[in-house]
């Protein structure tokens, strides 16, 4: 899909800003703190829904303002025109619109605009808490199937449901806490059904990630290690991700976190909390066969990080539209080879939109945006397409 | 912060249900301009719905009478129970003109964080009900969210030993959605489609 228009309404340092977009590649120059990003993660959170919570999308809007927007314009695969628009408020949910319709729930709105974003800060998936990698791969099947978003967030409510059951248990008598027991057997049912949902799902993921990470990672890093994904459950399950392998069986999953579960029945009981499921499970990486969390070089875990992403471009694409890609402040980053084997892939995508602080970092042909910032405002300058880069 | 009366209106109305304090206030002052021929006649049916309707001893349906009407209603199917959560469900697929047996209303659903269990509801009245009618058939039609599927699936552990028949309500019912958005038709699916649990 193409992305043609951006609006921005009072969202972080912008007041009042319309940008249009052609396919290809578009690179945003500017120095730092200027706007660039802002730019990219307004789409970005456009792409992904609004936030659940009341305040979560508030830092968005502009200091001093109670109302930012962000429109966007875009064009399918199939060449249907729609329309995306985020009214964010600092003091209410944020408001979604997909052609000019409002959605009942935010979610709605997740996989009208599909969007592919590396930032620096993505290095976290390969060296951070493995929540940063549950939620790599949450984000991946959001996008891919907003089902999953609904299923994934069953998962949650049945989870707290079943804590909180958990933990009103610790505080009764001996017989009220046979009563508890009874229902605490259904919350583990329901446990074990949603869990199976969002395992299954994340496995099917690791699979379909596995192959394109490997080449990926080899090809942007001109290195010989294979690269190997392992989804590790709390449930006891590990699977390593194998391309010829596709959505799992739910009934071997179903049965490891009814068994993982009863294990921990006596520690959950004293902990007041569920031990076993899809929110404590975990992604391994490995570069070669050292962990990549623990034994990668910064170049290396950076590559990975990179490839983990660029990957989930081929899995979006497998379903629905081509996604668009956000490379924000990545080329200074990567040496010459590596820079080279990123323009390479960049060609490859239907549109890009490119940061960067020093312009010369990109060698990439395409339409160059400049960035200002004045009097705290941020602005977008169109400069004519045949200002090309360093190519 | 308004004077006295006007406040204690708005405090009023901003403790009902999907009323925040913004429309309580614009509810108040709308009662406050209103014609008082029509602000007596709102008072008054909130005061007659407390005074004369009660809930049905037999199913805890909203009543005007010690039983409702579908209890009293001979040609209705008493070897057959649906149980819902609230009456309003019971409106909604009395709507449907699908389903001739009776009801039980719950007054609920198992929910740990809004610190409701069983004992909350009337499942004890629906045990006593299954040892004393002559029923062959449990139809739960709980909401088809977490809590509807888990008070389901604690109901038709508790009925299915007593040799009753217990099924639920097909999907086709939008998913996370409140039982009484379903349309007509849907819920009418729903019936011929319900499956044993
Ligand atoms: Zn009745």
């Amino acid at each position: 899909m193409l992305l043609t228009r951006i609006e921005l309404q009072d969202v972080r340092s912008y007041a009042a800003t319309a940008v249009g977009l052609d396919a290809g590649v578009t690179v945003l120059v500017g120095p730092n703190a200027q706007g660039k990003t802002n730019l990219l993660e307004a789409v970005h959170r456009a792409a992904t829904g609004g936030s659940h919570r009341v305040s979560g999308d508030q830092p968005l809007v502009r200091a001093g303002e109670e109302l930012g927007v962000i429109r966007l314009e875009l064009r399918t695969d199939e060449g249907r025109r729609r329309t995306l628009e985020l009214e964010v408020g600092t003091s209410r949910r944020t408001r979604t619109r997909v052609d000019g319709q409002d959605v009942r729930r935010s979610s709605d709105a997740l996989g009208v605009l599909r969007v592919v974003l590396f930032a620096p800060e993505d290095v976290a998936i390969v060296r951070g808490d493995p929540g940063e990698r549950r939620r790599f791969l949450d984000d991946l099947l959001a996008q891919r199937r907003p089902a999953y978003a609904a299923a994934r967030s069953e998962y949650d409510r049945v989870l707290k449901q079943r804590n909180n059951l958990l933990k009103q248990a610790r505080h009764l008598g001996p017989s009220a806490r046979d009563a508890a027991a009874a229902t605490l057997d259904v919350w583990t049912e329901q446990l074990v059904t949603h869990a199976t949902s969002v395992i299954a799902a994340r496995i099917a993921a690791v699979h379909a990630l596995a192959g394109h990470v490997d080449r990926s990672y080899r090809d942007l890093a001109d290195r010989p290690e294979r690269i190997r994904l392992t989804y590790r459950s709390s449930a006891g399950l590990d699977v390593v991700g194998d391309p010829d392998e596709g959505v799992p069986e739910r009934e071997p999953i179903e049965t490891a976190v009814r068994t993982a579960l009863a294990e921990v029945a006596g520690d959950e009981r004293h902990r007041a909390v569920t031990l076993v499921g899809p929110h404590r499970d975990d992604l391994d990486l490995d570069i070669g066969e050292l962990p990549a969390r623990s034994h990668s070089s910064h170049g290396e875990a950076w590559s990975l990080a990179l490839a983990l992403k660029l990957s989930t471009y081929e899995v979006l694409a497998e379903v629905g539209d081509r996604p668009i890609v956000l490379l924000d402040d990545v080329f200074a980053e990567l040496d010459e080879t590596r820079r080279g084997r990123l323009a390479d892939a960049c060609g490859r995508w239907d549109q890009v939109l490119v940061t960067a602080a020093v312009e010369d970092d990109v060698p990439l042909e395409g339409a160059r945006l400049d960035v200002r910032i004045e009097g705290g405002i941020s602005s977008v300058h169109t400069r004519p397409a045949a200002a090309g880069g360093a190519a | 912060m308004y004077e006295g009366a006007v406040q204690d209106l708005i405090d009023e109305l901003g403790r009902l249900p999907g009323v925040g304090p913004k429309s309580a206030q614009r509810i108040a002052f709308h009662i406050l301009s209103a014609d008082p021929a029509d602000t007596t006649r709102l008072s008054q049916a909130i005061q007659r719905v407390k005074d004369t309707v009660r809930f049905c001893v037999r199913c805890w349906n909203v009543s005007e009478q010690e039983e409702c009407r579908v209890c009293r209603d001979p040609r209705r199917e008493p070897s057959l129970v649906c149980v819902v959560e609230e009456a309003r469900d019971v409106v909604a697929i009395e709507r449907t003109r699908e389903y001739r047996g009776r009801y039980h209303v719950l007054g609920g659903a198992i929910s740990p964080i809004d610190g409701i269990g069983p004992d909350d509801l009337h499942v004890k009245e629906l045990l006593t009900r299954l040892g004393a009618e002559p029923v062959a058939e449990v139809i739960i039609a709980t909401n088809p969210n977490i809590e509807g599927e888990a008070t389901a699936s604690y109901l038709s552990r508790l009925i299915a030993p007593l040799g009753v028949r217990v099924t639920r309500l097909a999907s086709g019912l939008p998913v996370g959605g409140d039982l009484d958005y379903a349309d007509e038709v849907t819920l009418g699916r729903a019936f011929a489609g319900r499956r044993d649990v």
